[in-house]
């Protein structure tokens, strides 16, 4: 699960201009069919997220509004908005939200504050428009990167991750304070898990173990650790940050400065010996 | 001046005598009446005779040592603080150099100039050159600065030009500090004027006596001579012997012509001339041969002479009438190191022999005068140097020149170096760490605001990403501190807007400074851990040989010289930028409050207590961790003192003094109503009466060492002076009598004083000028005590860790052994100390009262350890009562506070009314119970504390004593305990139970009924469910193979549906992974299902059914998801959704309609409970409003019949319904 530099670049090759449906990842899958689906989902997520950021989208909304009103006005049932969103190279729940923004902007005098938005794409029953509410949801269940549904899997996977290390902690019999115990005392930043007693995970002193149930690359590997862990070490010492799903080789660079990667639970854990001597 | 040395000479006067007579004004009875009546006429000249005696040592022996390492300079390195850095342009003529001490008045020509000279604003002159001797009023040839006095051949051109000027000349002395402009000087007479300066590689001496180390070859030294004359049959191993007849002389003769053929080439080409053949004088040729001369104490010139100068000399040293102790071994070491005299005219070299003690023939005649000299001095020296680090000792020791001058003395040094045990360690502290988030003073409720709260945050994260980025490219060349992170930290700044958040940040910063700087060397690399991971490859063995030459790698290549001006090396360097890019008037008040603060605090720290039984081998070990805890806490306060000096002069620093006299007194008129930052004057005064004057002074110094040139003649400021001053003079270090200060105390004070005293910014006079008046300054010590300074708390190691330039004179020793002429480097090394935990917390204060005062005598017999002890005992078991009561008496009242607030909002209904009375109505019942926190506090203490202190303290210790220690510990815990308590406890139940109010509120707002009572799993569950992230990911591929578009080939099997649901079951029940968000969005996502379950639009795979699920199926599954709403979601599920016009449309678009699923789905929800009926009827009431096909509508109204038409019944009759109810669905269906 840990990639080289090579691999990854490989793999986010293929992800070049590919939307984020179901059936890219099933290609992706059979393509690779070595990494894990969840690996390949989150390198997958991930890539298409920094292509977004990176690639300058100038939607023009109105024009999209008005080919969408074309579309569904020659047959509503059609996958319209989802088609669209395929067609300009856009994630299909961000297309929705535009859409949906644009469409109650020109049903209401004001427009719709951010919470009414989120709210009616988490439920399109609640989008007064019954063919719009058809597409805004074909659009969310279509989407493996973005959306209501995703974000729930992520958080899902993240809390899931977090719940299997605190019982590894507890296995190994390592006492720890985790996020909310620390948040209760007013830590400012709290990473997954302090342990009240530091080890040694091969030979570099821990103090904290943040557990990322995702793959560790480049782009977010950065952004972690300037929100993050490099946040962490400042208050904490060193620590520990498993990419449960894998990350690229290459960004395990700053052990000796005191931040360690790893894809899994460690084996290799040296405790402190209470000596009787 | 030169009459008091005069007549020193002809024994009119005993150096006893006229030691006595220069350290104190008053005549001693000792005095015999013919000497007291000589010294009486010279009586006004008194104070000028030290700098005279200094100035005219440097000026005798300027000619031997030339080639040296840097003279004694009073600020060789500080590139600012020497605009008229020597090789320059010469400046002012004569005026641009001046003495060592500018004399005061009427002592000679010269230095009526200086202090002109001084005011004109060169004061911060050649350092070196101004060190080594003023110049005198002889030689006009001579008079000008620069490069032509440094050749030894313009001395010699002096003595020509004027054979009969008296001796007491002062040649311009030659800029030693820079090697490249002064290369090594030959020995062989001057040729032709102009030749170029060059530098060359030598033969290597090698010296058998140097028995206690390898002999050592240096390639690359700069130019030394050959083997000395005393080893002539050494064989010469450096390149240069290889291919030439053995000895020196071929060489010589073969450079004799090389040297003659490049004066030719010069002088055809006259372009070439360096700028000093101008000025007249033959110069000398560099490439001379430069073997360093082999001393004999037989060939010493008029031994009496020297023996009563040396007497002299030392005598001054001795009574501490020089200003620094260590410039003066240097200067001891360098004429005993001297490679060789430079040649004057032969007349010159021979006493003349009408006046052999006079001062009229120079003093030093030739190698061996210094040498000798120098061994006298050493002879007097002796106590001094046996407390030198081993290094230097054992160098002092294979000194071949000093065994041949005086084998007593070696044999002296010898057993020093073998008996000595300091060996200065190299030993780094272990990378320093980030400060660590205190949850005490770093959470929100110390932060006025939320924002102010995250900004501080965010700052913190920025200041360390600064930090690291300096750490990672500091040492890159090119790289610009302000350039590379300036912006940064200003805008950082900029966003600490309310003072609070200043003084957290300072916090931070002053901690951090503590933290990586403690050492002096500063290890700036290492920092941020690298060390460990390399250390623990190594074994222990290796690890001080790995730390040592990490230390040279680190270390600067030169300190420069034995008085380096005040720096910020490694760590420091960082810390210093930092305030200055800044440039933040609060976040330097706010430092300055903070370090101030810390200083203070350290300061009056207690330390230990006098120890009787000192010599006891099991006080030893204590004596070990007395030591490190002062070495730790001077070396705090140092660092503290120096930053608070950095900042609190900053304002006012610049390269020079006032240009005028008229702008000097401006701006001393301004300046001296400003209040000092810390009243550092009244703190010395303290520690001087508390005999604690080790530990104030050597911060005081670092204070002062940053001032500025204004700072040294402020009222303020000059009486500190005026207290140092009379304090170094006190500390003579041959007394040594009961309540005497120890000597290594003493020798520590000597050389941070000595070294202030040569700091630029303070004035070089000052030394002398104020000595008249210390005579009547007297400090008034409570003699009673026997404080901090009469404690042996310093070590070698400490000493060389607050003074490293000390070990400038093992480096000089080390380069005549290597050959080098001292610059090439590599010898001098910072040394850190070893020092690196925490500070402990100060110990509490006692009250007052008779049983403080008999706590305090009994600690006074006992065992400092036994005192520390019992105030940690104190303390630790004080701070965890309080704890201990929070989490016990406080956490009960909360407790209450929460049901009686409970019963409140039973009683007036959901809201309960203003959260403000409602605290203040709870607060007013519980804040009495606080009074019982002090019983409960003294029960904890009285409990706790005994046992801590028996285990801590030795077993053997008597009952009576333990007891004792007990019962103080726990007065002292109790005590601590209490008083904050009965301060605080009213504050923190009151914040305790707002918080709880706030929660509780909090909890009953609509969220709270949507969380409901959440159940765990079973007890035998062991976690095996499928996790919830998969199962929304499943479901979510099954809504979206249903809402499409999909491939022709896509489906899902009915197995599969079946399965999923299960799965759902499973994972529900099991509720380890299950978070909230996961559990709504699965309820939703199986409502989802539903919906298209009945509408039919799930595409099942295989050929048997291509259209859909068989009604059955379809049932089934339905029947399962009932079940799991009623019986296994604990989230509220969106039921409502079943009815939305969404989800009922997709019925439009199946034809033909199939009703019957969605009105068995209606009835069960009424069946199970999961939604009531009225409120179907008024889902299905608003779906007439929605706008829908004519036929869709009638439908709809048909099915809204249907049900409105199911008779209310019990659940037997229900079920005959529903087979009534499919055929109804199915006759709808058809219509």
């Amino acid at each position: 699960m840990i990639l080289t530099k090579a691999q990854y670049d490989e793999i986010a090759q293929c992800l070049v201009s590919v939307p984020p449906t179901r059936q890219s990842l099933r290609k992706l899958k059979q393509r690779f069919p070595s990494q894990s689906q969840a690996t390949l989902l989150s390198i997958f997520s991930q890539e298409y997220q920094s292509m977004l950021a990176f690639s300058c989208h100038c939607i023009t909304t109105w024009l999209c509004l008005s080919r969408y009103l074309n579309g569904v006005g020659r047959n509503g049932a059609a996958p319209v908005l989802l088609e669209l969103a395929n067609e300009v190279d856009y994630a299909p729940s961000l297309m929705a939200r535009i859409i949906l923004e644009r469409f109650l902007q020109e049903h209401e005098e004001t427009p719709p504050s951010k919470s009414v938005i989120n709210s009616m794409l988490r439920d399109p029953s609640q989008i007064p428009d019954g063919v719009l509410a058809n597409q805004v949801y074909q659009c969310i269940v279509n989407d493996c990167c973005y959306g209501p549904l995703v974000d729930c899997i992520k958080h899902a996977i993240g809390h899931e991750h977090e719940v299997l290390l605190r019982d590894m902690l507890l296995e190994k019999n390592l006492s720890f304070l985790d996020e909310d115990q620390l948040r209760a005392k007013g830590y400012d930043k709290t990473p997954d898990f302090i342990l009240q007693v530091p080890v040694a995970v091969e030979g570099h002193i821990i103090h904290w173990i943040e557990s990322k149930a995702s793959f560790g690359d480049e782009c977010s590997h950065q952004a972690y650790l300037h929100d993050q862990f490099w946040s962490y070490w400042n208050r904490f010492g060193p620590g520990l940050v498993i990419y449960w799903y894998g990350f690229i080789q290459e960004l395990d660079c700053n052990r000796e400065r005191g931040i360690l990667l790893k894809a899994c639970f460690p084996t290799d854990i040296v405790t402190l010996c209470h000596s009787v001597a | 001046m030169a009459a008091v040395l005069e007549s020193l000479l002809r024994e009119e006067v005993s150096v006893a005598a006229a030691v006595r007579w220069i350290a104190r004004s008053a005549q001693s009875s000792e005095d015999d009446p013919g000497e007291a009546a000589a010294l009486s006429s010279l009586r006004p000249l008194r104070k000028e005779f030290v700098p005279f005696l200094l100035n005219f040592l440097r000026e005798q022996s300027s000619r031997v040592l030339p080639q040296g390492p840097p003279t004694p300079a009073k600020a060789p390195g500080s590139s600012a603080a020497l605009p008229g850095r020597p090789g320059g342009p010469p400046r002012g003529g004569r005026g641009a150099r001046s003495q060592l001490f500018p004399p005061t008045e009427s002592s000679s020509a010269a230095a009526a100039e200086a202090p002109s000279a001084r005011r004109g604003g060169r004061r911060r002159g050649p350092g070196p050159g101004r060190e080594r001797g003023g110049r005198g009023p002889g030689g006009l040839e001579e008079g000008v600065g620069g490069e032509s006095q440094l050749w030894p051949g313009g001395r010699r051109s002096r003595g020509s030009g004027s054979p009969g000027s008296p001796s007491l000349v002062r040649s311009d002395p030659p800029n030693l500090s820079n090697l490249e402009e002064f290369p090594p000087v030959g020995s062989v007479p001057p040729g032709p004027a102009g030749t170029k300066p060059s530098r060359r590689i030598n033969p290597t001496p090698v010296s058998e006596e140097r028995s206690l180390s390898k002999p050592k070859t240096c390639f690359t030294s700069p130019p030394i001579n050959c083997v000395p004359s005393s080893q002539p049959s050494v064989p010469d191993t450096s390149p240069w012997g290889h291919g030439l007849p053995p000895g020196c002389r071929s060489l010589q003769e073969e450079r004799e012509m090389l040297r003659k053929e490049r004066s030719k080439q010069l002088q055809q080409s006259p372009s070439t001339t360096c700028a000093t053949s101008e000025l007249g004088p033959p110069l000398p040729s560099w490439t001379g041969n430069l073997t360093a001369e082999s001393a004999d104490p037989a060939r010493v010139s008029s031994r009496q002479r020297l023996e009563l100068i040396a007497l002299v000399y030392s005598s001054c040293i001795a009574e501490n009438l020089v200003p620094n102790l260590f410039l003066e071994l240097f200067f001891v070491l360098q004429l005993l190191t001297a490679r060789r005299m430079v040649a004057t005219k032969d007349g010159d070299l021979e006493p003349s022999p009408g006046a052999p003690d006079s001062l009229e023939s120079p003093l030093f005649q030739s190698v061996h005068d210094c040498v000798f000299f120098a061994v006298q001095v050493l002879e007097h020296q002796f106590q001094v140097l046996s407390y030198l680090d081993k290094g230097t000792l054992k160098l002092l020791a294979e000194n071949e020149r000093l065994l041949c001058f005086s084998p007593a003395l070696q044999g002296r040094l010898r057993a020093a170096y073998e008996g000595s045990v300091a060996k200065v360690s190299l030993a780094m502290p272990p990378s320093a760490q980030a400060v660590s988030f205190q949850p005490e003073t770093d959470n929100r409720a110390n932060f006025s605001s939320d924002r102010a709260f995250h900004t501080f945050k965010k700052q913190r994260d920025v200041f360390f990403e600064v930090l690291r980025e300096w750490e990672d490219r500091h040492e890159e060349p090119g790289w610009d501190f302000e350039k590379g992170l300036g912006s940064r930290i200003r805008a950082m700044m900029g966003q600490l807007s309310a003072a609070c958040s200043h003084s957290h940040f300072v916090r931070l910063f002053q901690k951090q400074l503590l933290q990586m700087c403690q050492s002096p060397g500063g290890t700036g690399g290492t920092v941020l851990g690298e060390a460990p991971d390399v250390l623990s490859m190594l074994g222990a063995d290796k690890l001080g040989r790995l730390r040592r030459l990490q230390e040279r790698l680190v270390a600067p290549q030169s300190s420069g010289g034995p008085c380096p001006p005040p720096t910020f090396p490694g760590c420091q360097g960082f810390f210093r930028d930092f305030i200055l890019s800044a440039s933040s008037f609060q976040f330097n008040q706010h430092l300055m409050d903070s370090l101030s603060l810390k200083i203070r605090e350290l300061n009056s720290l207690a330390l230990p207590q006098p120890e009787p039984s000192d010599e006891d081998g099991e006080s030893d070990v204590d004596w070990q961790g007395e030591r490190r805890q002062f070495a730790m806490v001077l070396l705090s306060l140092r660092l503290l003192a120096k930053f608070l000096g950095f900042v609190a002069f900053l304002p006012y620093r610049g390269p020079e003094p006032p240009p005028t006299r008229e702008l000097q007194d401006s701006i001393l008129a301004l300046r001296s109503q400003v209040p000092p930052a810390l009243d550092v004057r009244a703190l010395l005064q303290q520690g001087l009466r508390a005999r604690r004057a080790v530990l104030t002074v050597p911060w005081l110094v670092e204070f002062l060492s940053l001032a500025d040139h204004i700072v040294p003649l402020l009222d303020y400021y000059r009486s500190i002076f005026t207290v140092l001053l009379h304090l170094h003079r006190s500390l003579v270090l041959s007394k040594e009598s009961e309540g005497e200060m120890c000597f290594l105390n003493k020798l520590l004070l000597l050389a941070v004083l000595g070294w202030l005293f040569q700091i630029p910014t303070v004035p070089e006079d000052l030394f002398f000028l104020e000595e008249g008046q210390l005579d009547a300054l007297e400090v008034d010590t409570v003699a009673s005590e026997l404080g901090l300074d009469g404690m042996p708390v310093v070590d070698q190691h400490l000493l060389y860790t607050c003074c490293p330039y000390i070990g400038e004179l093992r480096k000089l020793l080390a380069s005549w052994v290597s050959g080098s002429s001292g610059r090439s480097g590599g010898f001098v090394r910072k040394i850190t100390p070893t020092t690196t935990t925490g500070l402990g917390a100060q110990p509490p204060r006692t009250s007052q009262g008779l049983q403080a005062q008999l706590a305090q005598a009994f600690f006074h017999n006992q065992p400092p350890s036994l005192r520390r002890t019992v105030e940690f005992v104190a303390e630790r078991i004080g701070s965890n009562c309080v704890k201990h009561i929070k989490a016990t008496l406080v956490a009960d009242l909360v407790r209450q506070a929460e049901s009686l607030l409970q019963e409140q909002l039973v009683t007036q209904g959901q809201d309960g009314g203003d959260p403000a009375q409602l605290l203040e109505i709870l607060c007013s019942q519980l804040c009495p119970h606080g009074a019982q926190a002090l019983t409960q506090g003294r029960e904890f203490c009285q409990k706790k504390s005994p046992g801590a202190v028996r285990a801590l303290l030795p077993e053997e210790t008597p009952a009576a004593v333990l007891s004792s220690a007990e019962n103080i510990a726990v007065g002292l815990a109790t005590e601590k305990a209490c008083t904050w308590l009965s301060a605080n406890i009213t504050a923190l139940i009151r914040r305790e139970v707002k918080a709880a109010v706030s929660r509780t509120l909090r909890a009953q707002g609509p969220e709270a009924a949507a969380r409901g009572e959440r159940r765990g799993c079973s007890r035998a569950c062991e976690h095996h469910a499928p996790l919830p992230s998969h199962l929304i990911s499943e479901i979510k591929d099954v809504l979206s193979l249903a809402v499409g578009p999909r491939d022709p080939e896509e489906g899902v099997s009915p197995d599969h549906l079946e399965q999923l649901l299960g799965q759902l079951g499973q994972t529900l029940q099991c509720r380890q992974f299950l978070c909230p968000p996961a559990e709504q969005h699965l309820a939703k996502c199986s409502v989802d299902l539903a919906s298209l379950l009945v509408a039919d639009h799930i595409p099942v795979l295989g050929p048997p059914s291509p259209r859909g699920l068989e009604r059955g199926q379809a049932r089934r599954l339905l029947h399962v998801l009932l079940s799991l709403w009623k019986d296994d979601f604990q989230v509220p599920v969106p039921l409502q959704l079943l009815l939305s016009p969404r989800n009922v449309g997709l019925l439009a678009d199946t034809r033909p309609r199939e009703w019957d699923l969605l009105l068995f789905l209606l009835r069960e929800l009424v069946e199970k409970g999961l939604m009531g009926r009225t409120e179907i009827e008024d889902c299905l009431g608003s779906l007439r409003d929605a706008q829908w096909p004519k036929d869709f509508s009638e439908e709809l109204a048909t099915l809204f019949h249907l049900f409105l038409a199911e008779p209310h019944r019990p659940e037997p009759q229900l079920r005959a319904c529903e087979l009534v109810q499919t055929n109804r669905g199915t006759v709808l269906a058809q219509s």
